[in-house]
C-alpha cells in the first residue's frame, strides 16, 4: 500500500507565482520523506497542496491510491482524517481561546468517535503519548512553553489516527535543545501509531536524523531525491553539494574538512520570474552552455537516485 | 532577592507618614477604573430594575403648586424633592431613575441588534471573500456614507416613535462599524495556523466561524460595542430631545433635556441632572467595557 503524491503549478491571477512547478514524488507507507530547501522554494506550498488546503492548479494528488485533487470539501472529509499536519509556529497553531483538552479533543467529538464521557480519556492518552502531563488539560495554550505547544499540536493531529503526517518546519521555531526532543518524539511515534511522514525543513541535519529519503528542492523544482545515506555520501546535484558544503563546520581548523567548499553567491531568484532553462543555472558553479536553455528532467541516474541536472543526462 | 524585598516592605511600614498615604493611593489605583465603571453600571441597572422601590416619588404625578423647585441643598428646596422639580411639578430624581430604564433598554438592545447583524455579515465577508465580500463591503460603504443621524431619524419618522422602533432604527443604522472590524479580523485570522488545522481536521465552516474565529473576534467587538452602547444612549436622548423618541409622559433623559431647555438660565437643574445622568452612564459603560475586554483575554486573566 503506498501514497503517490504529485504536484503541479500554483498560480495567481495578477501574475504567476511559480511556487511549485512540476514536482512529483511518492511516499511509501511507513516511510519518512524529508523535503529540504531554502525559504521560498515551495516546500510549504507542496505540503498545503497535499492537505488540500489549496487546490493545485495542475497536477494530481493521490492519497492511498485515490485521486483527491478535485474533491469538494464534503467529499474530502474521510480523506482528511487520514492525513494531518503539524505547523511551524507553536504560538499561532493553537487557538488561544480554547483549553488544551478542547483543542486536542475537538476532532474526537466532532467526528463522533467518542461519547461525551470517553473523549476526555482519549485526550489523556494522547497527551501522555506526546509527553505531556494529562492533568494540564484544562489549561490554556499560553501557559505552555513553545516545545510543549508543539507537543499539543502533535497530540491534536494524532487524534484522528492519521496515516500520513505532514510536518511543516516542526521545530524551526524552537530552541535547539527542545528541537531534539520533539524530533525524537516524532520518531518514536512513528512505530506506535503506524505513521508516514513528510518532513518539510530547511535544516539538513534534522532531516538526516529522521528521514528515510530526502528530496532537495530549489525554486519550485526537485533537484535531487534519494535515500539519506546516498545523499550525504554521494550528492550529485550541484545545489545539493553547495547545501552540504554550507553547513557550518564544528571544528573550523580541522584539516580533513578543509577541502574546497563551493559556496553559492547571490540570492535566490524570484518565483515570479524564474530563470530560463535550469532554474539553478544562474548560481550554479558547474553550469554549462545548455543549462540556460534546457530544463532538466528529474531522472533516475542510478537505481533509486533521481537527479535533475543536465550534467547527468548526456547521451 | 526575596529577602531583600521583604526587608524593604518592613522598612516601609516602619515609617507611618509615608506609608499610609501611599498605601491609600495604591489602593485607589488598584481599585481600577473598571471596577468604578462596574459600580456605576450596577447602580444604573439596579435603579432601572428596582425603580418603583428606589424612586422617592411617582415620576408622573404633577403638582403645579410645586413646580420649578430647586434641589434640596439650595434655598427654597425641599427634602422630598432631592433634585428639585420640573415645570410640571414632577420630581426630577424619580424621573431620572425611571428614565434609566429607557436608556438602558435602548442602549443594550440596539447594540445587541447591531452586533448580531454586523458580526454575522463581517464573518461571511471576511471568510468567503470574492463576490460575497464585494457585495457586503459595498453595502457597508454605502451605509457609512449616510449620515448616521439622518438615517436614524428617517427610520424613526417612518416607523413612528416607540421604544421598539427606536431600537430597530438604531440597530439597523449602526451595524456597519461592526462588519468592518469583524471582516478585517476574520481575514487576519483565517490565515492563522490554528484555523488551517481546523480545516485539515475537516471541521465544518460553521464550526470554524463560530468556535474558532468568532471567539477571537470578541475582544475587538466588545470594545466597540461598549462605545456603541454609550452612543446609543446619547442618540436616544437626541431623538427624544427632537421629539422623535419616547412619547411623554414616560420619562426619558433626552426628553427631560428638551423640556429643560427653556429653563436653562434660572432653573438649570431641569437639564443639568438628566445631562449628568447621560454622561455618567456613558462613562461607566466605557470603563466597564475596557475592563471586560481585559477579563476576556485568557492571557491577561491569568496575569
Amino acid at each position: 500500500m503506498y501514497f503517490p503524491i504529485k504536484q503541479g503549478i500554483l498560480k495567481r491571477t495578477v501574475g504567476y507565482v511559480y511556487a511549485v512547478d512540476g514536482v512529483s514524488f511518492q511516499i511509501q507507507k511507513g516511510e519518512t520523506l524529508g523535503l529540504v530547501g531554502e525559504s521560498g522554494c515551495g516546500k510549504s506550498t507542496i505540503g498545503r497542496c497535499i492537505l488540500r488546503l489549496y487546490k493545485p492548479t495542475e497536477g494530481r494528488v493521490f492519497l492511498e491510491g485515490r485521486d483527491i485533487t478535485d474533491l469538494t470539501a464534503r467529499e474530502l472529509i474521510p480523506y482528511r482524517k487520514r492525513m494531518q499536519v503539524i505547523f511551524q509556529d507553536p504560538y499561532s497553531s493553537l487557538n488561544p481561546k480554547l483549553r488544551v483538552r478542547e483543542i486536542i479533543g475537538e476532532a474526537l467529538r466532532v467526528h463522533g468517535l467518542f461519547g461525551s464521557d470517553q473523549w476526555q480519556d482519549r485526550v489523556r492518552e494522547l497527551m501522555a503519548a506526546v509527553g505531556l502531563h494529562p492533568d494540564q488539560m484544562a489549561r490554556y495554550p499560553h501557559e505552555f512553553s513553545g516545545g510543549q505547544r508543539q507537543r499539543i499540536g502533535i497530540a491534536r493531529c494524532l487524534a484522528l489516527n492519521p496515516n500520513l503526517i505532514i510536518a511543516d518546519e516542526p521545530v524551526s521555531a524552537l530552541d535547539v535543545s527542545i528541537q531534539a526532543q520533539v524530533i525524537n518524539l516524532l520518531d518514536s511515534l512513528k512505530d506506535n501509531f503506524h505513521l508516514s511522514y513528510l518532513i518539510i525543513s530547511h535544516d539538513l541535519a534534522l532531516v538526516e536524523h529522521i528521514s528515510d529519503k530526502i528530496a532537495v528542492m530549489y525554486l519550485g523544482d526537485i533537484a535531487e531525491m534519494t535515500d539519506v545515506k546516498r545523499l550525504f555520501q554521494n550528492p550529485k546535484h550541484p545545489y545539493t553539494r553547495a547545501l552540504l558544503d554550507s553547513v557550518p563546520i564544528a571544528k573550523p581548523g580541522a584539516k580533513e574538512r578543509r577541502k574546497a567548499r563551493r559556496l553559492l553567491m547571490g540570492d535566490i531568484p524570484s518565483p515570479i520570474h524564474p530563470p530560463s532553462g535550469c532554474r539553478f543555472h544562474t548560481r550554479c558553479p558547474e553550469a554549462m552552455e545548455e543549462c540556460k536553455d534546457m530544463r532538466p528532467l528529474l531522472l533516475e541516474t542510478e537505481p533509486q537516485h533521481w537527479v535533475a541536472c543536465l550534467r547527468y543526462q548526456k547521451g | 532577592m526575596l529577602l531583600e524585598y521583604r526587608s524593604l516592605q518592613n522598612s516601609l511600614e516602619d515609617e507611618p507618614e509615608v506609608s499610609r498615604f501611599s498605601l491609600l493611593c495604591r489602593k485607589v489605583w488598584q481599585l481600577r477604573l473598571g471596577t468604578l465603571g462596574g459600580i456605576i453600571i450596577i447602580c444604573l441597572v439596579f435603579a432601572a430594575i428596582f425603580a418603583p422601590v428606589v424612586a422617592p416619588q411617582d415620576p408622573y404625578s404633577q403638582n403645579i403648586m410645586k413646580r420649578l423647585m430647586p434641589p434640596c441643598w439650595m434655598a427654597g428646596g425641599l427634602s422630598e424633592h432631592l433634585l428639585g422639580t420640573d415645570h410640571l411639578g414632577r420630581d426630577i430624581l424619580s424621573r431620572i431613575i425611571y428614565g434609566s430604564r429607557v436608556s438602558l433598554a435602548v442602549g443594550i438592545s440596539a447594540v445587541l441588534l447591531e452586533v448580531a447583524i454586523g458580526v454575522a455579515l463581517g464573518l461571511l465577508a471576511g471568510y468567503y471573500g470574492g463576490k460575497v465580500d464585494s457585495t457586503i463591503s459595498f453595502l457597508v460603504n454605502c451605509m457609512m456614507g449616510f449620515p448616521f443621524i439622518l438615517l436614524t431619524l428617517s427610520l424613526v419618522a417612518v416607523l413612528g416613535p416607540s421604544l421598539q422602533n427606536i431600537i430597530i432604527a438604531l440597530g439597523v443604522s449602526g451595524w456597519p462599524v461592526f462588519t468592518r472590524v469583524a471582516r478585517i479580523e476574520t481575514i487576519r485570522l483565517r490565515e492563522r495556523e490554528f484555523v488551517l488545522s481546523a480545516i485539515a481536521l475537516a471541521f465544518s465552516v460553521r464550526r470554524l466561524l463560530i468556535r474558532h474565529i468568532l471567539p477571537n473576534l470578541m475582544p475587538s467587538i466588545l470594545v466597540i460595542a461598549t462605545v456603541e452602547v454609550a452612543r446609543a444612549i446619547i442618540l436616544e436622548s437626541l431623538l427624544s430631545f427632537l421629539g422623535l423618541g419616547i412619547k411623554p409622559p414616560t420619562p426619558s433623559w433626552g426628553m427631560m433635556l428638551a423640556e429643560g431647555r427653556d429653563y436653562m438660565l434660572n432653573q438649570w437643574w431641569l437639564a443639568a441632572f438628566p445631562g449628568s445622568a447621560i454622561f455618567f452612564a456613558a462613562l461607566g459603560i466605557n470603563l466597564l467595557g475596557d475592563a471586560l475586554r481585559d477579563l476576556m483575554d485568557p492571557y491577561l486573566r491569568k496575569a
